[in-house]
């Protein structure tokens, strides 16, 4: 331990004809108060990526914003705090709480990269057999079905056949497209969101665009699973995909998922594997006046922003073009919106630690999040990321509010207003 | 088909229920056979054998897996039957395959039944997790695991011990037995019970769960649940079933308000007998059920405590 | 203590399981093959008997599918060696009691004084591969373990029965082990760990012939379907009343 500081006083002293007896002239020698045992910070910032953990100096910027923060003792600068007095991160709940919304990032001055830091510690982490295993579950299916949720790969195009339209498989079609549709894990095999994958290929068909799909070739573009810490198993999914995607001739990449947006932006084009690639709000704002969008939607809709469609890559705008041209949507903002959102829960793994992030936290973060959907007197949450339809729709029932709000893809509320999907879906 | 040989599981001294079900599951696919009953235990567990012709028995305390596959093979040798049953079973699964390869007799295993076939015998046997059944030829002299189930022990356990017990000198064994290890009590491993009566978020609050316990009660089962009523701190963790829980394949799965997310049926598709209750007729928990009630399960779950009191007196 | 841990490829249940043309088999070609989901328990349950005791461990599967990946993966856990064993007619799958014919000279070979396997697998119609192995060697054995320890020249395990019954068994060297759990889950192995080890690793491998199988399969094919729930109707006294009769026909 330091010692106490020693105090300096003088019997009186007269500053500005003010007399100042001992004990309000007192002032303390300076104490040295930063004498840790940094080796963990140390051994932290030790890892390729995790670098930016020590420039933190404590402004507490991101604790403002970190949604964690909200359900949970939890942000950027605590972690960084823990790690300097000695508690390693890689074995620390922290790790595995981060969402990487991106919404510290932001705000930091010192551009501490949370985006960086936590896959390079998870990996650590997953190497040294310490990550929790529901996680591991998601990577053992990923890596043994090309899907986290552990579905037969077989099945991955079965959607299709409740679609009502005619999509082609690359495979069958053996003739090049403009539109190659990267559909995604959860738009394949969740029922919520094989419901918008029906949607959008139908708006797909009414627009007349030429599209086809993977199907049973396309795997998991892998981008959560790189960020919960297995750059290996993104690696490998990233190069089964490039060489699939090299048989094949199309103008533009569609996805469904930000996340697979994310990557094929960022990441495959490190791998080898660079495309146009567009997010289907993207594709489809700028055919809003071919749409067709005729039956009315009469509601109250607020809009959720994906983390990695919005705060990663910048597209705020297609999405709300595309709600806002939807007859009888009253699209209402919530408070915190557009580069302020905040976040389902679903990213960085979270989408797999559903049991952990509760052991950890206070409240999901998709519950509050509709929470807050309905102090806005929202009557839809509109969201555009496969993620989002199964982790609201949850939460709408884990709080109470069955009834009262109504989770739906940007492509099923477009569907509805074309016509091609009946308006019992709203009831 | 001549002789049948029995294996009589026990364990603890006790003999199981597979031992009563075997000699049942004999005599209705061998009426005419020699039934004989062998095992290795005290000479108390012979009682209630007395559905066998005969018994071959050692008397042994303790449990040793390669005693007990040695006993097998010893009457085997001693009896040259045509057909041997073993329970698949933790005993049967040390005695059955090792004896049959010992005694250079076939094995066929996880058979469900038995039917004729051109004046011998077909076994049917279930694998592949439950998703396929195959017809095997049951040459003679074979050994057969034959699933928990497939005879019924009330038919087969007839009281007293077998009109001729002969003795089988205890075999050497290289295993020796240090002793049992009894279960803890603590809170309930529902991956160990054959009926779970498990709740999801239809059942609405915390205090409804006590209906649960009482229909649980009645059917001698325990209460699991989906992870939203674990979520919600209703049920300890160790309840859950699914992904993120437990992977249960009990005898029955009653799902009361439970929608069924695919995350959900993974951890309970495989229970022998589903029965769904929810009030949505088109929840998904209904494809996997065998029965489907539509119903408030806080309505159902009263009126089926009562049926039951009432079908038990 | 030497350990050679016995593995071999099953059906996986998930994909869809597709009959040859006579009914008889599973179209090998057309399935989806995955590591025994207990000899994964085997494996783990050895390297923690590794780590405790500092076993040598070397992991054997035949080759009746694609077996690398699962050697590989099992050589990134902490398998010391991993034996491939090829040879004709193995990639139609093979019967454990001719999978056991071939692994007795095999495993004298590699000087093993334990053996541990999955208790059992989705396929072994004919018997499990523990019993058949243990007959063959004459090596003392138990199935359904979940817990083993070293004790000098002997394993101590700890033998599984109905309702959480244990039974603590000695089992002098040399023994054949088939695991039900591991005492720990089976570790994950980081896909760039396997990828690594891909690199720089090799398999061995061992010419087999395989002795033939004893066992005819007349059909193969699916349950009867129920076809989703048979749904109860009536009030919920009459739909009460019914089910408390299904529940009485399945014993309860």
């Amino acid at each position: 331990m330091e010692e106490k500081a020693k105090a300096v006083e003088l019997p009186s002293v007269t500053i500005d004809g003010v007399t100042l007896p001992a004990q309000w002239n007192r002032m303390f020698e300076p104490r040295v108060i930063n004498q840790y045992d940094i080796s963990v910070l140390e051994e932290t910032t030790a890892i390729p990526g995790a670098e930016s953990l020590g420039y933190c100096y404590q402004c507490g910027k991101c604790t403002g914003v970190c949604p964690i923060d909200t359900v949970g003792d939890y942000s950027p600068r605590k972690i960084f705090r823990r790690t300097q007095i000695g508690i390693p991160l890689i074995d620390s709940p922290d790790l595995w709480l981060c969402t990487t919304c991106r919404n510290c990032l932001r705000v930091c001055p010192k551009e501490v990269n949370m985006i960086d830091i936590m896959p390079a510690v998870r990996e650590q982490a997953v190497l040294e057999g310490k990550a929790p295993q529901e996680l591991l579950t998601a990577f053992e299916n990923t890596a043994r079905y090309g899907n986290p949720l552990g579905e037969a790969p077989r099945k991955r195009a079965d959607w299709t056949k409740s679609a009502g339209v005619e999509v082609r498989i690359m495979s069958q079609l053996k003739a090049p497209v403009d539109v190659l549709w990267f559909v995604e894990c959860y738009p394949s095999y969740h029922p919520r969101g094989k419901d918008a994958s029906v949607a959008l290929a139908r708006i797909l068909d009414k627009l007349g665009i030429d599209f086809g799909i993977l199907g049973v070739e396309e795997k998991c573009a892998g981008d959560s699973q790189r960020m919960a810490g297995e750059r290996g198993l993104f690696e490998m999914l990233a190069e089964q995909n490039i060489s699939t995607l090299s048989k094949y001739e199309f103008e533009t990449l569609m996805v469904t998922d930000p996340h697979a947006y994310n990557a094929f932006l960022h990441e495959y084009p490190k791998l080898g594997g660079s495309y146009k690639t567009v997010h289907y709000t993207q594709l489809l704002a700028p055919l809003i006046d071919q749409m067709g969008l005729s039956q009315e939607v009469p509601a109250r809709v607020t809009f959720h922003d994906p983390c990695y469609l919005g705060r990663h890559n910048g597209e705020y705008e297609a999405p709300r073009r595309l709600l806002e041209a939807i007859p009888g949507i009253d699209l209402v903002e919530m408070g915190r919106c557009k580069e302020r959102s905040y976040c389902c829960g679903g990213g960085g793994g979270g989408m797999w630690l559903d049991s952990f992030t509760r052991d950890h936290t206070s409240a999901r973060l998709s519950e509050m999040r509709v929470r807050e959907a309905i102090e806005y007197g929202a009557e839809i949450l509109a969201v555009a990321c496969p993620y989002e339809v199964s982790r609201f729709e949850d939460a709408v029932k884990s709080t109470g509010n069955a009834g009262r709000l109504k989770v739906m893809d940007i492509s099923e509320l477009l569907a509805l207003s074309m016509g091609l999907i009946p308006m019992e879906a709203l009831a | 088909m001549k002789k049948v040989l029995a294996f009589i599981d026990v364990v603890d001294g006790q003999p199981g229920e597979i031992g009563y079900e075997l000699l049942d599951f004999a005599r209705q696919a061998a009426p005419e056979a020699e039934l004989v009953a062998v095992g290795a235990g005290p000479q108390a567990a012979l009682e209630g054998l007395a559905g066998a012709d005969r018994a071959l028995w050692t008397v042994a305390d303790g449990y040793r897996p390669d005693l007990v596959g040695e006993v097998l093979t010893a009457a085997i040798v001693a009896e040259q039957p045509d057909l041997v049953l073993v329970g698949s079973t933790a005993v049967g699964m040390d005695a059955g395959t090792y004896a049959a390869a010992k005694s250079g007799y076939a094995s066929i295993a996880y058979v469900r039944s038995l039917e004729p076939l051109d004046g011998s015998l077909a076994a049917q046997s279930v694998i592949l997790g439950g998703k396929m059944v195959a017809r095997v030829a049951v040459p003679d002299r074979t050994v057969l695991q034959v699933l928990a189930g497939a005879g019924s022990a009330e038919r087969g356990r007839v009281p007293g011990r077998p009109a001729q017990v002969g003795t089988l000198a205890e075999p050497a064994a290289k295993a020796s037995f240090e002793g049992f290890g009894r279960p803890e009590a603590q809170d309930v491993d529902i991956t160990r019970h054959d009926v779970l009566v498990s709740v999801g978020r239809g059942i609405g609050d915390a205090s409804n769960i006590e209906l649960a316990e009482e229909l649980a009660e009645a059917l001698g089962g325990v209460v699991s649940s989906s992870r939203p009523v674990v979520d919600a701190g209703w049920l300890p963790k160790a309840r859950q079933v699914g992904k993120s829980g437990n992977k249960v394949k009990p005898k029955v799965y009653l799902a009361l308000g439970i929608s069924g997310a695919p995350e959900h049926l993974e951890g309970m598709r495989d229970a022998a007998c589903i029965i769904a209750v929810n009030t949505d007729p088109a929840a998904p928990i209904f494809e996997v059920a065998h029965y489907g009630v539509v119903d408030d399960v806080l309505d159902f779950i009263p009126a089926l405590t009562e049926s039951l009191r009432v079908r038990q007196g | 203590m030497r350990i050679a841990v016995v593995m071999k490829l099953v059906p996986d249940v998930v994909e869809e399981l597709v009959l040859s043309e006579d009914g008889k088999r599973l179209e090998r070609g057309d399935i989806a093959l995955k590591a025994n989901e207990f000899d994964e328990q085997a494996l783990e349950q050895a390297l923690l008997l590794k780590e405790s005791s500092g076993a040598e461990l070397t992991v054997i599967a035949a080759e009746t599918g694609d077996v690398d990946e699962m050697l590989y993966t099992a050589l990134a856990k902490g398998a010391d060696r991993a034996l491939k064993l090829v040879g004709d007619g193995l990639q139609d799958g093979i019967w454990n009691a001719q999978y056991a014919g071939i692994l007795v000279d095999v495993i004298a070979d590699v000087g093993a004084d334990a053996v541990l396997t999955g208790v059992q697998a989705n396929d072994d119609l004919d018997g499990q591969l523990a019993t058949w192995l243990a007959a063959g060697l004459g090596w003392s054995f138990a199935t359904v373990v979940s817990g083993v320890e070293a004790a000098g020249e002997s394993l101590i395990a700890k033998k599984e029965f109905a309702g959480g019954l244990t039974a603590n068994l000695r089992l002098p060297l040399p023994a054949v082990l088939g695991i039900q759990a591991s005492p720990e889950p089976p570790r994950y192995a980081p896909i760039s760990r396997v990828r690594q080890i891909m690199k720089t690793q090799s398999l061995e491998e061992r010419e087999v012939t395989a002795p033939a199988g004893s066992i005819t399969v007349l059909s193969l094919r699916p349950p009867e379907k129920t076809g989703g729930a048979e749904m109860i109707e009536g009030d919920v006294q009459a739909k009460a009343a019914r089910i408390a009769e299904v529940l009485a026909q399945q014993g309860i």
